[in-house]
């Protein structure tokens, strides 16, 4: 049976309103409450849901990033996950990590776990990127199955639905294989006190990427983060009359 | 591309807050006259001359006197009462309310004060022809002093506008409630809401310092104190607090606000008997104490109707009864590490047997939402019978079953919940139809309340008396306290004007 890796990103929760720092140099993530990454979740959903459905024998957790990544790998453990994973990036490396490097380090675990199946998220909701998943996929050489909404397993083969521009798309793909989780391939569970119990004497192992042989050095440098414009505010006019007029003077008609 | 992204979340969880949306589906009710069989009072009828003089003070905009403007403000969000008013003012100044009222009290015209029409006793809307006025476009915010965390505003701005508005400062209004999209601070006033912050910041009559309110002849009383401390003669204000709005409209409130906790901590949990509600109950105020913001108490019924009517999901496994516990605090590491020892120890005694904890907003949001939106999810099944009691913890929750039992055989009947705010001893009993029964209200009433003050609880622990339970103030109050309510009004709205046929028994014989 499969051993499956996913890979789960603590970002900060969609819900807080992000701010810039003074410096523009970044965003504020200190005293900000952070999540797993929603895709991330809905990643592990589904390779929880293959063990329980007995097409997985093992889930493992991955999560690059500073200490704090190992309280988003216990909510991936309480979810189910088997064992997790902690490879320790933090400071200044950690500001100019990027997909690249993500799924170098990814892809020599998948090696390292003879893992047949890796989902991620089809992106993180912080950088936006969508590339990890195809890049992990490029690195080892693998098929990739991205924006998966639905994903089955026959004959040894994963049939999967994808999510694209106008439709969905059918395919099926050998193993090993990458998936990246679309919004729509389930509904991911919620930690549940009992588990996060449980959970706690899961093995969770810290690595570094230096162990795993991959070169964490910056290919991009930071110049400035803006916020975005701020939107310029309406104004209510009286009657029709005095709106088309206005929209004339604007040069909008 | 982030908000994007979250706008995505958030359409496929099905989230709509704040509470606005209304489903077609409810037919319109019977008159409230017809069924509460009530004669009107010696009052005038509106003339042109009336509606001529009400333009010259709110102008032509701001005056509704078409029937299909006018319907929405005659009936309730429950569909449960309905009045025919042919006009609603909505003014802007306390000058203009006051011209509006001098003008409706030398006129004898009733008037109807009316916030954000969420109440639930059937208050805020006319009976009869009484004129509406609206606070709606009384939203202005005065002002908001940081250092002693007051907030002066006019009587019409939205709780949640507040809240947004205190938000960015760092502060927090002291009671929140599930209609707050909607509700009003003056109508949380003229109510006295309690919600589901109370056991964390007490009631308004506490927080609330001062009141500006216009009396039924148009003078405009100022008690607008921003001091936490002012001992000078009667506590007026108290008056307007809770007095749904027979005694005055209330244009200005100043209220002490909180600072927004650093740390927020919600736990969700499932139990599988009231002993050990109970048993949860006395650990979480042992354990929480002065973090403990919000204890609520939901039972398997109420869940269902929200998982069945709004699709929302519960994360946690069936159980007889759930709770949600809040802390608020000033250090996350001390809450959290506090909040989780109680759930361990509860897990561990088995007094809990599932449960969640978060601290992220968006988890936290979508957590309180099942509470919140409770009633809505109960409306949708056709009819809401709903009653708002107080009683002592171990009584607390054995109205539920006890009514269920008293209903056995009563047809139409869909389900009868409980919900409430455990923490303050309040809970909300529901009883839904699909249409409007005769057969099952007089099944209810007075049962109800009966059985309510055999146990010593209240009819109306913050709902109020409104419309709808003016028959049952005497389950509550002696004679002589009745009797100096109705010698207060008389000193007050000589005229009987403000809010006629609401809160006290057979108010215009007296
Ligand atoms: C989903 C939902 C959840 C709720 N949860 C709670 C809860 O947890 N706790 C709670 O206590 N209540 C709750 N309520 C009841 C209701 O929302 C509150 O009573 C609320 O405070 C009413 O505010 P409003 O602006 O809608 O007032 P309205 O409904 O418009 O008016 C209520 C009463 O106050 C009078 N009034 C309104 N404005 C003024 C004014 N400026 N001057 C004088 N009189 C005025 C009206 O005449 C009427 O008698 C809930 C209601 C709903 C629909």
């Amino acid at each position: 049976m499969a051993r499956v890796l996913v890979g789960v990103k603590r970002v900060i929760d969609y819900a807080v309103k992000i701010r810039v720092k003074p410096d523009k140099s970044g965003v504020v993530t200190e005293g900000v409450k952070h999540s797993m990454n929603p895709f991330d979740e809905i990643a592990v959903e589904e390779a929880v849901k293959m063990k329980e459905k007995k097409l997985a024998a093992e889930v493992v957790a991955v999560s690059c990033g500073p200490s704090q990544a190992q309280e988003t790998l216990r909510t991936a453990l309480a979810m189910g996950a088997d064992r997790a994973i902690h490879v320790e990036v933090s400071g200044a490396e950690y500001e100019t990590l990027q997909p690249i490097h993500v799924s170098k380090i990814l892809a020599k675990l998948a090696q390292d776990e003879k893992a047949d199946i890796v989902i991620l998220g089809k992106q993180a909701i912080d950088d936006d990127s969508n590339q990890t998943a195809q890049m992990v996929a490029g690195v080892l050489d693998w098929p990739q199955a991205t924006y998966a909404s639905k994903v089955e397993k026959k004959d040894g083969e994963l049939h999967v639905t994808r999510e694209i521009d106008g439709g969905l798309e059918n395919i099926k793909v050998k193993l090993p294989a990458v998936l990246s989780a679309d919004l729509r391939l389930n509904e991911p569970r919620y930690a549940t006190l009992p588990n996060i119990m449980k959970a706690k004497k899961k093995p969770l192992k810290k690595v570094t990427a230096k162990d795993l042989g991959v070169d964490l050095a910056p290919r991009i440098q930071i110049i400035s983060v803006e916020e975005p414009p701020v939107r310029q505010a309406g104004s209510i006019v009286g009657d029709v009359d005095t709106l088309v007029s206005k929209l004339k003077e604007s040069g909008h008609v | 591309m982030r908000k994007a992204t979250s706008n995505v979340l958030h359409s496929v969880t099905q989230r709509h807050w704040p509470l606005k949306i209304r489903t077609a589906k409810y037919s319109t009710p019977p008159l409230s006259k017809d069924t509460y069989k009530i004669k009107r009072g010696n009052f005038a009828s509106l003339t042109d001359k009336d509606i001529n003089v009400f333009e010259g003070i709110v102008g032509k905009t701001r005056m509704l006197t078409d029937v299909s403007d006018v319907e929405a403000y005659n009936v309730d969000w429950l569909h449960s009462v309905r009045g025919s008013s042919q006009c609603v003012l909505k003014p802007k100044t306390t000058e203009e309310v006051s011209a509006i009222l001098k003008h409706c009290n030398e006129r004898r015209l009733a008037v109807c004060p009316q916030g954000g029409n969420t109440g639930l006793a059937g208050g805020s809307n006319p009976v009869f022809d009484e004129v509406v006025i609206s606070t709606s476009l009384m939203n202005k915010i005065i002002s908001f002093d940081s250092l002693s965390g007051v907030l002066t505003c006019q009587a019409g701005c939205v709780l949640e506008q507040l809240e947004s508005y205190l938000l960015e400062q760092g502060f927090l209004m002291p009671l929140d409630l599930g209609a707050k999209g909607s509700c009003q601070i003056g109508g949380n006033v003229s109510t006295n809401a309690g919600g589901l912050r109370l056991v964390r910041y007490g009631s308004l009559h506490g927080t609330v310092l001062g009141i500006e309110a216009v009396l039924a002849n148009g003078e405009v009383i100022n008690c607008l104190n921003k001091m936490k401390k002012d001992n000078t003669g009667y506590h007026l204000k108290h008056l307007f607090i809770g007095s749904e709005g027979t005694l005055g409209l209330v244009t200005q409130v100043a209220i002490h606000c909180p600072v927004s906790p650093k740390s927020l901590n919600v736990a969700f949990l499932g139990l599988d008997s009231y002993e050990k509600v109970l048993e949860a109950l006395k650990s979480s105020k042992k354990d929480l104490g002065e973090i403990l913001s919000s204890c609520e108490l939901m039972d398997r019924t109420s869940i269902q109707a929200v998982e069945e009517n709004l699709k929302l999901r519960v994360p946690i496994k069936d159980c007889p009864f759930y709770m949600l516990i809040e802390t608020s605090g000033s250090n996350s590491d001390h809450d959290e590490e506090k909040l989780s020892q109680f759930l361990e120890n509860a897990l561990e005694k088995n007094i809990i047997v599932d449960g969640i904890q978060a601290s992220e907003p968006s988890r936290i949001k979508q957590l309180f939402e099942v509470r919140e939106r409770m009633a809505e999810a109960l409306l949708l099944d056709g009819f809401l019978y709903t009653y708002d009691v107080s009683l002592k913890p171990q009584d607390f929750y054995s109205i539920v079953p006890t009514t269920r039992e008293h209903l056995k055989n009563v047809p139409g009947v869909m389900r009868v919940t409980g919900f409430g705010h455990f923490g303050d001893g309040n809970i909300h009993l529901n009883i839904t139809s699909k249409e409007y029964s005769k057969e099952i209200m007089n099944n209810i009433e007075p049962f109800v309340y009966e059985w309510t003050s055999k146990f010593g609880g209240s009819v109306s622990a913050e709902h109020g008396i409104g419309l709808k339970k003016t028959g049952a103030v005497h389950f509550c109050k002696p004679p002589q306290a009745i009797q100096l309510m109705h010698q207060i009004k008389n000193v007050m709205d000589p005229n009987g004007i403000m809010n006629p046929y609401k809160v006290l028994p057979a108010i215009n014989s007296a």
